[in-house]
């Protein structure tokens, strides 16, 4: 069993009107199953309400499945007497920057979820002060956290989860709400905790560029699993893709673009030097 | 511009005063305001204006920060200072057109400007050398025994740490969705009052609508942080008493004594 | 017809420990019915530069002028100028409040004083310039969706008829296909009434894509200003800023070092494809 399961996970909500009256019921996350193996990085991609937050909620034990089971390292989320545990062993980090900074100063923002947890207070500054290594954001321990650019800001976050030792983070669109430069700061912080603390990363975004270096990855659509594979197997799909409102980093839609004008390089181009690759021409030079 | 106003003002220095724990700063500050109170003669003010310099010395913030603050009361000083003079029976001391002064009036008045100004400057020292958050970590070690009476102690406290934090944010906000309206022709000076009443409508909705999504979010954010309010928490910054906070209280008290002895019985 | 920026120096928080300069002696010419992307990393100075455009913000020294006349002189009406250089702000769906999204999109034209019948008429077509259907015109705002609350908040501007255009990264936070759909409806928008448009982006790609001059702003100055290609040349000089050509630039360069003869001035995919294949045939 992975860190994360999930076997028919269904949730619906039910719409009012505004005099309270319902008007139907809307199945946000439809017979979701999902298993993510501990220390991969899985990349969630999907248009906006495509159900892909709403199942991020479900592992972060914020929403609860209507039908379904979900797990987290083994413990079912909706057994109340596990929902520390699942808190605690699957971090989240949110959309927005400002709204999930709660201390007015870095270093004690990130020692909030030790504290929760009743950590010692000796061990939540050493918690405190490697998390921080962690991101990079050490320099900037004693800073107001408005002070920060929103890349920093969600690295603290990112800093904030590490703190409390989780064995599975949860990036909610972290990247929705920065500029270019912000993206990669975030992107490369989560990376580094895949590689260096392997911490199992599951990334939600609709950022293609981003899931490039993911193990695996499933494409949401109306509450289900539209596509699963390696971002290879996904990226070769450039038309089922575009029709899920998503679309394939510059270098892969040319790739296509070119094949479909009858030139013979394979489908799911991911890189410049692939496409050269495929081209022929590096074998051109060293003739 | 809106984001001039700077609320619960630190003043970023290292000093004695800087240091102390927020409780010995709190405690300190209720005591000299009773002391203020108690003492009813002129060597009483002395010595409360001795105390007061010898603090705001200590603390190294400079003098004009001080001062800086008093612009804000300085109507509430003008209206006390007038009803005390113009309004106390007594001997007369000046007496024009309908209005007169008593010598008692005089003293009262002195003795009320000295008072608030002495208020307003000693509770400034405590906002300016705590920083916000210390300050309600202070408050929620001192009201902890209300706890045992169901007050929600550690909330209220998270609840005005979580104020302080988001108030930049929202003065940001204010000023961009003001910019933005003005943009689409808004107009949020002229006119009488009722019309500039309802020329916030398009400000405050919009701000209301933010700050209830934050407010969401935030507890979102805090939940998934395990955060189960104030029971099996530690903290990152305990607060411990030490040497300097004892001695701090010892002086607070020897002080107490002189104003009692001295602006209260002997004389 | 045009807006000029004469030697605008902007200073915030002049006077404080606080100071500092977010434009410095910018000097540009805005002529009427162009397709302008603004580009700059965060803090770069371009969003106190556009807000300078509609007199939202005063220079601190210099002269912003619009069709000939200062918009600072005394007797100007900066009102009209607000409706007639309509602004867009990032994320602009916050500041949708009315009760229903028709009453919203009025309240523009309703601030400049028309009457019922001519605030509607534009409202109407304001909404219809963006695409939405007519059946939410009497829904909540907060009831759409994203992209749909966004057409309204831009929808709230073009309904005051403006001759400028200025659009504060409009496809920020939405998905790939929200984000074209916009841009294109901009496009399109433009096409039809001839407006400028300034349009201000991350996306080197998106920016690549539809505009017809590029403004790069670094440290309140401007750095380029000048056609996507021979802006894009300067891709070095760029990185070096923080920014990027588009990635089929960089694609181009690979490919040319590696023997196959294209040009390296390429900004978009439909150009790289028909390069790509001209030099195979060869």
């Amino acid at each position: 069993m992975g860190i994360i399961e999930t076997k028919d996970l269904v949730f619906e909500y039910i719409r009012r009107d505004e005099e309270g009256n319902v008007e139907g019921i809307t199945r946000a996350v439809d017979e979701v199953t999902l298993d993510v193996k501990q220390g991969d990085f899985v990349a969630i991609l999907g248009h906006n309400g495509s159900g892909k937050s709403t199942l991020a909620k479900h592992i972060n034990a914020i929403l609860y499945p209507t039908e379904g089971t979900v797990w987290v390292d083994g413990k079912d989320t909706s057994d109340e007497a596990n929902l520390w545990d699942v808190r605690q062993r699957a971090g989240m980090v949110f959309q927005n920057p400002d709204n999930q900074i709660i201390g007015q100063v870095v270093e004690e923002d990130v020692g909030f979820g030790p504290e929760n947890l009743g950590v010692p207070t000796e061990e939540i500054w050493e918690r405190v002060k490697e998390s921080l290594k962690a991101v990079g954001m050490y320099e900037f321990r004693k800073h107001s956290p408005n002070k920060l650019s929103g890349g920093q800001k969600q690295r603290v976050s990112i800093a904030g989860v590490i703190a409390m030792h989780p064995k599975c983070i949860v990036l909610d669109e972290p990247t929705a709400m920065l500029d270019p430069n912000g993206r990669k700061e975030v992107i490369r912080a989560a990376r580094a905790l895949n590689d260096v603390e392997e911490i199992t990363v599951i990334l939600i975004t609709h950022y293609m560029e981003e899931i490039v270096h993911a193990n695996k990855v499933f494409v949401m659509d109306k509450g289900k699993v539209a596509m699963e594979g390696t971002p290879r197997e996904i990226f070769s799909q450039v038309e089922k893709l575009k029709s899920l409102r998503l679309d394939v980093p510059q270098v892969t839609l040319l790739a296509h673009e070119l094949r479909k004008s009858g030139v013979a390089i394979p489908e799911g181009i991911l890189t410049c030097e692939e496409l050269v690759a495929a081209l022929g021409l590096d074998r051109q030079r060293t003739k | 511009m809106l984001r001039d106003i700077t609320l619960g003002q630190y003043y970023q220095t290292d000093s004695v005063i800087h240091r102390l724990d927020p409780r010995v700063k709190l405690v300190t500050t209720i005591f000299y305001i009773i002391s203020l109170f108690i003492v009813d003669n002129f060597i009483g003010y002395i010595i409360a204006g001795l105390f007061l310099a010898l603090i705001i010395k200590l603390s190294k913030v400079p003098v004009k920060f001080m001062v800086r603050g008093m612009k804000s009361i300085i109507f509430l000083l003008i209206i006390a200072v007038g009803f005390n003079l113009f309004l106390t029976p007594g001997e007369t001391a000046v007496a024009f057109w309908k209005l007169r002064i008593t010598w008692e009036g005089i003293r009262l008045a002195a003795f009320m400007a000295i008072r608030l100004v002495f208020l307003i400057m000693g509770s400034s020292v405590m906002t300016l050398t705590t920083t916000p958050n210390n300050l309600t970590d202070g408050m929620e070690s001192l009201l902890g025994p209300l706890k045992k009476l169901k007050v929600p102690v550690h909330e209220i406290s998270m609840m005005m740490s979580i104020a302080l934090r988001f108030i930049p944010i929202l003065l940001e906000e204010t000023d961009k969705i003001m910019k933005a309206q003005i943009a689409r022709g808004a107009d949020f000076e002229s006119g009488n009052l009722i019309k500039k009443a309802k020329s916030l409508v398009p400000l405050l909705v919009p701000l209301f609508i933010s700050a209830f999504r934050r407010a969401n979010d935030l507890a979102m954010a805090m939940e998934a942080r395990c955060y189960r309010g104030g029971e099996h928490r530690t903290k990152m910054k305990p607060l411990i008493y030490k040497r300097r906070d004892w001695l701090a209280y010892g002086a607070v008290v020897c002080y107490l004594a002189l104003c009692v002895v001295f602006g209260k019985i002997l004389l | 017809m045009s807006i000029i920026l004469d030697h605008v120096n902007y200073i915030y928080e002049a006077g404080t420990a606080m100071e500092y300069a977010a434009l410095k002696d910018v000097n540009l010419s805005i002529p009427d019915g162009q397709f302008i992307g603004l580009i700059g990393h965060t803090g770069s100075g371009k969003s106190t530069l556009v807000q300078h455009l509609n007199g939202l913000l005063a220079p601190s020294s210099g002269n912003v002028y619009y069709n000939g006349a200062d918009i600072h002189d005394s007797d100007y009406n900066r009102k009209e100028l607000r409706s007639k250089v309509g602004l867009v702000f990032q994320y602009p769906e916050h500041q949708l409040f009315e009760i229903d999204v028709f009453s919203d999109v009025c309240f523009g034209p309703k601030n400049l004083g028309l009457d019922k019948k001519e605030t509607e008429l534009r409202a109407y077509a304001a909404l219809k310039q963006v695409g939405l259907a007519d059946e939410y015109f009497y829904q909540s705002p907060f009831d759409l969706s994203g992209g749909q609350k966004r057409r309204v908040a831009i929808a709230g501007v073009l309904a005051m008829r403006p001759e400028v255009l200025i659009l504060d990264e409009p496809t920020a936070g939405l998905d790939p296909k929200g984000r074209d759909e916009i841009l294109d409806q901009i496009a399109k928008l433009r096409e039809e009434t001839g407006m400028t448009v300034i349009l201000v982006s991350h996306s080197m790609e998106d920016v690549a894509k539809y505009v017809d001059r590029i403004i790069v702003m670094n440290k309140g100055q401007v750095m380029f200003d000048n056609e996507p290609k021979e802006v894009f040349r300067h891709y070095k000089e760029l990185e070096e800023v923080g920014l990027a050509a588009p990635q089929v630039t960089y694609i181009m360069q690979a490919l040319r070092k590696s023997g196959l003869n294209v040009d390296t001035d390429i900004t978009t995919i439909e150009e790289a494809k028909r390069a790509i294949l001209r030099a195979l045939n060869r």
